[in-house]
Order: C-alpha cells, then sequence, then structure tokens
C-alpha cells in the first residue's frame, strides 16, 4: 500500500492535465522565450506517461521562476537560487516523485552557482532547466552571469568587463551526467531533450536558451540554430568527457559570435545517481522515507531501546 | 555547596583524552550511586591548547557547576605547540597547572605528572609557595613512567585516575569495568594495569587531605546524558528522520550524533555545500513528507535566514537548531553566550512567525525538542531550539527511564488521500492548501504524490490554493491566519500539565531573579545559596522564548518588587523582550549581564545579587550590572 498513489500510476495524460485549468494567465510578456519551456514541459511529460501529481517541480526566483505557477502538477516557488537544495532534498525523502527544478541563469549560475555545482556532483536523480536569456529580467535588465562582455545594462552603462560563465563546461566539471542545450525557438528539439532528461538516472542540466525581447536589446531570436547531433560538421562522442569539453568550449565560445549551437553535449547513462550511492553505502532506505509516516504498522525505533543503554 | 561535593578537575592538551578519561570517571561515579554533573572547557583548537573537563559529584541532586573546585588532576599539555619560555603565550606545556590556581579552593589536592613536567619548570610556577598559602595538598607523581611501563604512554590519563581513586577512596571496579567494556581485551588489559599501578603508587603517599569521595545512591538507575545528545534523541524520538547541515562549533555534536545514529533509525542525513542549503533541504525533506531538521551556530544561522522565512512563508514544518556561541562574526568559537537571542527572534524580513525555545537543562533539551517537532508539524511553521556550548556540551546523571517514552512519528496536520477526495479544491481541481480560514490557523498538508492534493507553495504571498497575489484583503487574511497560530500553540502550551518555565525558591519572596536558557539551574544554586543564608528570594527560569510566556512571566514580575535578570550576552537581549512583550515592568528590572566566554558560576550570581539589591560596590570579575531604566 503506497499513501502516494499519484506515484506509477499508469493512467495516460496529455497536455491539458498539465495545464491548469483556472488558469493564471501567464504575465510573461510576448515573444518571451520562457512561453516555450512552459510547452516543452508540458509536451514531455505526458509524452513519458507522468501525471500531474507525480511531479514537483521546484522553482527559483525570476521571470522563469513563475514556471510553476503555469504548470499544472505540484509545486514549490522556493527563493532567488535556492531551488536546487530543496528539490534535491525532496527527491531523496520520497525518490518516487519525478523531480524538476527550474530557474533562471542569474538564479543558478549567480546566486545559486554553490549548490548547482553541487547538486551537480553529486549526480541527484532529477533534472534542472535553466532559463537563460543572458539577462537579469524579472528585475528589470541588469547584466547576468550569461550576459556576454561589454554587454551594457543600467548596473554596467560601460559594458561588463566580466567574461560570461561558461554553464555547459561547469555543469560537465561538476559532475552532471547528462548536460544539453536547447532553444526556445526549436520546440521539438527542446521537448526531446526534456524528455531525455527526465529519463535520465542522474542530474540533467538543460540549459535552455530563452531570448527575453524586453531587457536584452541585443535580443537574439538565437535563430539559426544548428543541432549538433544533427550536423555534419560537428563529429564527437557525446559519452566521451574529453570531446564533450571540446564540443561545449566551442558551442558556449559560438553563442557570442552568433551561432546557436545546440543539442545533447554530454550522456553518462552508467553514473549512478546519488539515492543510488547513497542506499549502496547503507544510508538511505530502499523505502521512501516519506511513505513510513503514513504506514500504519511502521514500527518505530526507540532511542531507549537502541541508544540510552550507552550512557548508564 | 557541601562538603560532600567532589569537583574533580582534569587538564591537559587536548589530544590528551581528556574527554573520554573525564566521561568514564562521571560514570563510574555514577555508578557507584552519586549524582553527577561535568563542565567542559574547550579552546579552539584540534592538538595542543590546553583544555579541562570539571566533575561535579555528591550524594545530592547537582545542577550546576560549583565555586571553584577541589581536586586537580593536571596531566600536562603533550601536544604543546610551544614548550619555550619565551613563547607568544607563554609555556603551554605548563599550562595545565599552573592556570588553575585561581579557581583551586582551600584545602584542595593536586596530583600532577612530573613525568612531563620538569620540577624546575614547576618550581617556578611557585607552586610551593601557593600551595602553602591556600593549604593545598600536592602529589607530584611520574604517570607517564607509570603508564609507560604497564601501558603506553596515553595511558598517562589512566594512571591519574588511577591516583585519583587512591586517593579519594574511590573503589577502582567501577573504572575496570568501563575499561573492559568500551576496549579490546589488549588495550583494556593495559589500561587496568596502568589503573592499578597509579592507584598503588598513589598509596605510597601519606595522604595528608582530608577529602573522600561521598557515598551515595540511587533508586533507579542512570544514564549520562550530555545536552546535544538529548537533543538528538529528542528528534529521533519526535520521528525525525531527515537531516542536513554543514559543520559549525558547536552545533557539530548534535549534527554528529544525528548523523551516526539516523541510518540505523531508517533517515537520511545529508552534509551539504553551506547552511543556506542546508536550511533548504530540511524544507524540501519535509515538504515532501518527510519530518526534517537542520541547524547551525550563530554565522551559520545568519546564513538561514531566508530560507527561514520561506518556511514561514509556506507554512513548511521543519526544526532548527541554533548552538550559540560568542559573537560578532567568529567570535570565540567555542565559548558559550546568549546574545543570538533577539537574532534568532527575529531575523528574516517581514513579520516573523515561529516558535523558539531555549531549554534549561538537558532533560527539558529532549522534552522541547520533541515539542518543537510536534508544534512545527501541527502548526507548519519553523521551531528553533537555541542552546550553547554550556548546555550542549555538559553532561548529568538522569534516571534512565526518564528516556523511556514511546516515539512520536505522527506528521502532525498532514491529509491522507481519503481526506484530500473530502477537502476543498478549486475548479481546476488544486487543493485550497491556503484557504484562507483554517482551524487554529492551519489548514492541513497534502504531500507531492498524493492523488488529488497538488497545490502550489510559494513564498510569494499568495491565494488559497496558492497563486500569487497582491491584493490587499487576501494579504490581510494570510498574515492573520499564519500570525493566529502563535495565539493557539501559546494556548496549547500554557493548559499543558507542566510548563518549561521553572520556579524557584519561596514563592513569598520579594525578590526575584529572571533567567533563561542554559543558565538557568546555575541561578537555581545560587537562590539556594541566597535563602541558606537568609536572603529571601526566588528565581523564574524561562524556556519558552516565542510565544512568549506572558501570563507566567507577567505573574512572577508582579509578585516580586525588584528582579535581577542574569543573561550571557552585553545588551540585555532578555530583559528587552520582556519589556516588549509585556510592555511594563522597565524600571523593576536590573540586568546582571556577563559576555566573557564563561559560564556564570553560582558564587558569582550570588555576589551580582548583593551588588545589586544593596547596591554595594559593582561585582568582581567580568560581569557588568545594568540598572533599571528610571532607575
Ligand atoms: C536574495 C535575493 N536577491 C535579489 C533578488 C532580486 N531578484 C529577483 S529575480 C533576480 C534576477 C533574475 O534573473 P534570472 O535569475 O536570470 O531570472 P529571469 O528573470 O531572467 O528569468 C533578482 C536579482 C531576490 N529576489 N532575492
Ligand atoms: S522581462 Fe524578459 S524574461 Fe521576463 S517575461 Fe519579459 S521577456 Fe520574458
Ligand atoms: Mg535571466
Amino acid at each position: 500500500m503506497t499513501a502516494f498513489s499519484a506515484i506509477h500510476d499508469e493512467r495516460e495524460s496529455d497536455k491539458d492535465d498539465f495545464t491548469p485549468g483556472v488558469e493564471p494567465q501567464p504575465t510573461w510578456c510576448p515573444g518571451c522565450g520562457d512561453f516555450a519551456v512552459l510547452k516543452a514541459l508540458k509536451g514531455a511529460m505526458p509524452e513519458l506517461g507522468r501525471s500531474p501529481e507525480e511531479v514537483l517541480l521546484v522553482t527559483g526566483i525570476g521571470c522563469s521562476g513563475k514556471l510553476s505557477s503555469y504548470f499544472e502538477s505540484y509545486g514549490y516557488h522556493a527563493i532567488h537560487g535556492r531551488a536546487l537544495p530543496v528539490a534535491r532534498a525532496s527527491k531523496l525523502a520520497n525518490p518516487g516523485l519525478e523531480v524538476v527544478a527550474a530557474g533562471g541563469d542569474g538564479d543558478g549560475y549567480g546566486i545559486g552557482g554553490n549548490h548547482f555545482m553541487h547538486t551537480a556532483r553529486e549526480n541527484h536523480d532529477m533534472t534542472y532547466i535553466v532559463f537563460n536569456n543572458e539577462i537579469f529580467g524579472l528585475t528589470k535588465g541588469q547584466t547576468s552571469p550569461t550576459s556576454p562582455k561589454g554587454h551594457k545594462s543600467k548596473t554596467q552603462p560601460s559594458g561588463s568587463a566580466k567574461d560570461p560563465v561558461r554553464p555547459l563546461t561547469l555543469s560537465l566539471a561538476s559532475g552532471a551526467s547528462y548536460v544539453a542545450r536547447t532553444a526556445a525557438t526549436n520546440p521539438r528539439q527542446a521537448q526531446q531533450i526534456l524528455a531525455e532528461a527526465i529519463e535520465h538516472d542522474g542530474f540533467a542540466h538543460i540549459d535552455f536558451l530563452t531570448q527575453c525581447p524586453t531587457w536584452n536589446k541585443d535580443a537574439k531570436e538565437y535563430v539559426p540554430y544548428t543541432d549538433v547531433q544533427q550536423s555534419d560538421e560537428f563529429e564527437f562522442d557525446v559519452e566521451d568527457r574529453r570531446e564533450a569539453a571540446d564540443m561545449m568550449y566551442e558551442a558556449e565560445t559560438k553563442l557570442y559570435e552568433g551561432e546557436v549551437l545546440t543539442g545533447r553535449f554530454y550522456v553518462d547513462s552508467d553514473r549512478p545517481s546519488y539515492g543510488e550511492e547513497k542506499r549502496a553505502t547503507g544510508e538511505m532506505p530502499e523505502e521512501p522515507v516519506a511513505e513510513r509516516y503514513f504506514a500504519e504498522d511502521a514500527e518505530w525505533e526507540r532511542t531507549a531501546d537502541q541508544l540510552v543503554e550507552r550512557h548508564k | 555547596m557541601t562538603d560532600r561535593t567532589l569537583m574533580w578537575r582534569i587538564s591537559g592538551g587536548s589530544g590528551d583524552g581528556i574527554d573520554s578519561t573525564s566521561q568514564n570517571f562521571a560514570k563510574a561515579l555514577m555508578r557507584s550511586g552519586l549524582n553527577v554533573f561535568t563542565h567542559r572547557h574547550y579552546p579552539s583548537r584540534i592538538r595542543g591548547g590546553h583544555t579541562y573537563v570539571e566533575v561535579r559529584a555528591a550524594d545530592e541532586p547537582v545542577r550546576s557547576r560549583g565555586d571553584g573546585f577541589n581536586f586537580l588532576l593536571a596531566l600536562g599539555d603533550s601536544f604543546a605547540r610551544n614548550p619555550d619560555d619565551e613563547a607568544y603565550y607563554g609555556k603551554e606545556e605548563l599550562k595545565p597547572l599552573y592556570e588553575h590556581f585561581d579557581d583551586l579552593n582551600e584545602g584542595g589536592v593536586i596530583v600532577y605528572d612530573e613525568g612531563l613536567l620538569d620540577e624546575a619548570d614547576v618550581t617556578e610556577t611557585d607552586l610551593q609557595a601557593e600551595a602553602d598559602e591556600n593549604g593545598w595538598h600536592v602529589y607530584p607523581m611520574d604517570l607517564r613512567g607509570i603508564a609507560r611501563e604497564h601501558g603506553r604512554e596515553v595511558m598517562r590519563n589512566t594512571a591519574g585516575v588511577g591516583a585519583t581513586a587512591a586517593m579519594l577512596d574511590i573503589d577502582t571496579g567501577y573504572f575496570e569495568e568501563l575499561i573492559r567494556d568500551a576496549m579490546s581485551e589488549e588495550v583494556a588489559e593495559a589500561n587496568v594495569e596502568t589503573l592499578d599501578a597509579g592507584y598503588e603508587a598513589a598509596q605510597e603517599f601519606e595522604f595528608t587531605h582530608d577529602l573522600r569521595v561521598p557515598e551515595g545512591s540511587h533508586d533507579t538507575e542512570q544514564a549520562l546524558m550530555g545536552g546535544s545528545a538529548a537533543i538528538a534523541y529528542g528528534a529521533l524520538d519526535a520521528g525525525c528522520r531527515f537531516i542536513s547541515g554543514y559543520p559549525m562549533t558547536p552545533w557539530t555534536d548534535a549534527f554528529t550524533i544525528m548523523s551516526q545514529n539516523l541510518p540505523q533509525f531508517g533517515g537520511i542525513s545529508e552534509q551539504v555545500e553551506d547552511e543556506i542549503a542546508a536550511a533548504s533541504l530540511a524544507i524540501g525533506a519535509s515538504h515532501a513528507g518527510v519530518k526534517a531538521m537542520s541547524g547551525s551556530s550563530g554565522g551559520g544561522f545568519a546564513l538561514m535566514s531566508e530560507p527561514l522565512g520561506l518556511a514561514e512563508m509556506t507554512e513548511t514544518p521543519v526544526v532548527l537548531l541554533e548552538a550559540m556561541r560568542a559573537g560578532p562574526s567568529t567570535g570565540m568559537p567555542t565559548k558559550p553566550e546568549q546574545a543570538d537571542l533577539e537574532h534568532v527572534l527575529y531575523t528574516s524580513q517581514g513579520d516573523s512567525c515561529r516558535v523558539v525555545f531555549a531549554p534549561a537543562n538537558v532533560r527539558e533539551a529532549y522534552e522541547q525538542t520533541r515539542k518543537a517537532f510536534e508544534l512545527a508539524y501541527d502548526y507548519h511553521l519553523p521551531a528553533i531550539v537555541l542552546y550553547d556550548q554550556k548546555l550542549g556540551g555538559e553532561m548529568r546523571s538522569v534516571p534512565a527511564e526518564f528516556f523511556d517514552r514511546e516515539p512520536d512519528p505522527d506528521p502532525g496536520a498532514v491529509l491522507t488521500e481519503d481526506e484530500i477526495a473530502e477537502a476543498a479544491h478549486d475548479n481546476s481541481g488544486k487543493y485550497k492548501r491556503y484557504a484562507f480560514e483554517g482551524e487554529n490557523g492551519v489548514n492541513p498538508r497534502s504531500i507531492p504524490g498524493q492523488e488529488g492534493g497538488r497545490f502550489l507553495a510559494t513564498g510569494n504571498e499568495s491565494q488559497e490554493v496558492g497563486h500569487i497575489t497582491e491584493d490587499p484583503n487576501h494579504r490581510t487574511m494570510q498574515m492573520n491566519r499564519r500570525l493566529e497560530k502563535l495565539d493557539h500553540i501559546r494556548e496549547e502550551l500554557d493548559d499543558r500539565e507542566r510548563s518549561h518555565q521553572t520556579y524557584h525558591g519561596p514563592a513569598d519572596a520579594e525578590h526575584g531573579i529572571l533567567v533563561w536558557g542554559s543558565q538557568q539551574d546555575t541561578v537555581f544554586e545560587a537562590v539556594d545559596r541566597l535563602n541558606a543564608r537568609g536572603t529571601e528570594v526566588k528565581a523564574l527560569g524561562v524556556s519558552d522564548l516565542m510565544p512568549f510566556p506572558e501570563l507566567e512571566v507577567t505573574a512572577f514580575l508582579d509578585s516580586v518588587e525588584e528582579c535581577l535578570v542574569v543573561e550571557m550576552n552585553a545588551s540585555a537581549q532578555f530583559r528587552g523582550l520582556v519589556q516588549k512583550e509585556l510592555g511594563r515592568f522597565g524600571p523593576r528590572m536590573t540586568s546582571l549581564l556577563k559576555y566573557d566566554g564563561e559560564s556564570f558560576e553560582p558564587g558569582e550570581i550570588v555576589e551580582g545579587f548583593e551588588s545589586s539589591i544593596e547596591r554595594s560596590q559593582p561585582p568582581a570579575g567580568n560581569m557588568r550590572i545594568v540598572p533599571a531604566s528610571g532607575d
């Protein structure tokens, strides 16, 4: 008996199940790339047979963080930069949940950068979507960690003196076992990649290029894009770290030269997820801890029986 | 303090096994029928840097350290970094001996390891002159030599315990038993031999001291329990099965105990990248249905500030520990202080909505941690257990049956799927997790994965199913509902059979002392002494800080003419809280403050009380009196 019958429920679902019935109108600006993430996620979930109540979507703060308001599932809209630690603990507490975290480039690569590094390193079995619009959208257009060098904004009026973060490389070096980049302008690829990422057993990171026509005045539409898997121009083994690293480096560099390279950049299907590793050390029970509180016949350990003896 | 009290201090380098030796010593005396209390002094270094532990033992209850001590076992610091005279901090090797002269009571006993400490050096400390003046009895012994001969050099401490046993007339059988329980046969054998050798070597002396260990007996079996362990056990028995943290002294002790025991209790411990993550993980685990906790000390707790507010806003239950140490900033990492009170009560943006407890002792540490979980999960808010190095590190003998309680796995205000089916949803099928009205301000939670329970938890102000709102009426209703929970919690606490506010002393005394958290039992001992010498005084120890125990504190302050408020900080934070909460009594409260990193001793409180009431000269040492407002 499970107390969480939505989990692994075999029922079919479709896009509409992930659309709030009483719809809070998305407040994103017209033309905003964020719509594409919502759409791709709504498409990927039913494709994989997930139903809304087995999904926990944890978001950060930013325009991107609003995703959890427009997507029908269990949601947790956390604070700026902290979606990952909330999300990964939920997964540990109840590994049956389909956990997705999402947030902006400022949220994930800036203020939450430490969590990004460590969640990737630990290879938690979850999906992390970063809405990369190379700008702080919600706070009205300040330079973000992925804004190109020289980018002018109200807070960097003479242009940024900083080289941007290399999100794919950072992800790989940190330990993510699935790293991809897609773009709002490529909805088919976006949905496929999201579906793969969700299916992947481990930390799957998607750098999702989402144009911000309102604040990113160099407003790139991220077209034309090239899928590195489809194009003959790029030959690399997505399972080979070194080749992946080279490909990432090129894609990151090219982005700022106007060439949008997308696709899967690194896939390691063999690396055990953190949950598996932790269970192997005996430091995580086989059964979801969350189930225990609902199981009427559960036996609860007592310190009086197990620990107080050694104090006598 | 009576002459039936042994106050034994063992000093040496940290790394010399002072901790384990003193624990065994205390346990042996406990098993022999005495009540024991240990006080631990830490330097902020791993090896070297002198440390000591004091064990107080008596046939009557002991609830605090005494004034000074009467037996010194000085091992000398074998890890001294700098044995030179010229050393910046003085000759470190010798410190475990001469730094204790100030506190050793008249007629006290000194045993020091002359195997490590050079006689010529010791002479330089003027030991003989001091001993003559204070009537000390000094027994130099070659503990190192004994240990080398019968075991290994590191067993100096065991040899010293053997010598102590001989001098105080303690049956070495208790020590032998403990040694054999804890060690492999071979090591145990060497230790027992060393113990006996120390005992015999001491017998060579003709004892000139009168001090002997008292005899006592217990009606029921005792457990030697420390504050950090009591907190951890309270959490485990409350059904906590998730902890996330980042090491920081002194909270690390509780974190370690949880981490070591959670696996066999079927739970999960996570050491994570920082305290922002630590608090956020506990929130995430709790959101997914597990009873969860995190914690830290001052600096780490500061990093938890924003997640703490998130838990308040999303109404996610979570228990946090805050083990205070002397601040500001890195301050004095291993020293106790009570200066994080305001930090813990109010940190994070917006109006705070949390429970804060500050247990007095091991028993309250256990009970209030359990209660913290119960309230957090029943009322969906963060509950914080505020303590310090003093409570965390001290050990006491407590009847073992005190811990013989049923666990409490109740997840609190949570719905089952059947109940969710009956509950109110909006048109889209979202559960009204944040309905504007809830019983006592609470709407039971659904948990992710449950059929029919989906909702959005958000740090933004929200409507009933979690959609973000800035509507003034919605906002006001939600704020009122959340804050209302505190009133109901206070009522629940007031209705309990046994309050965690503790009264001590004659009810009709006109002078009062108010104290909170870990300093309570020390004050109660001082109150006993004052009454014994004819000064009528009573005390109220406060362990519930938020929601504030208004009725109890008001009644107490109403019943006295003058009140001394004792706390370990420089800005009289608790007195400020009382005035803020009660809006009066300002002119009635004088503060006795101390913030030098050392807990109050009972004698200091007696002295502080006298100088404040009699307006005599200011108290000695580092204490400070801050007169009442308008005084
Ligand atoms: C601790 C904290 N600092 C600052 C902010 C203000 N803030 C909100 S969103 C944001 C940046 C948003 O940029 P990004 O993460 O890239 O998200 P986007 O809006 O572009 O989707 C900032 C600085 C905040 N909410 N919390
Ligand atoms: S400001 Fe930019 S990122 Fe935000 S909603 Fe508008 S277009 Fe999208
Ligand atoms: Mg952005």
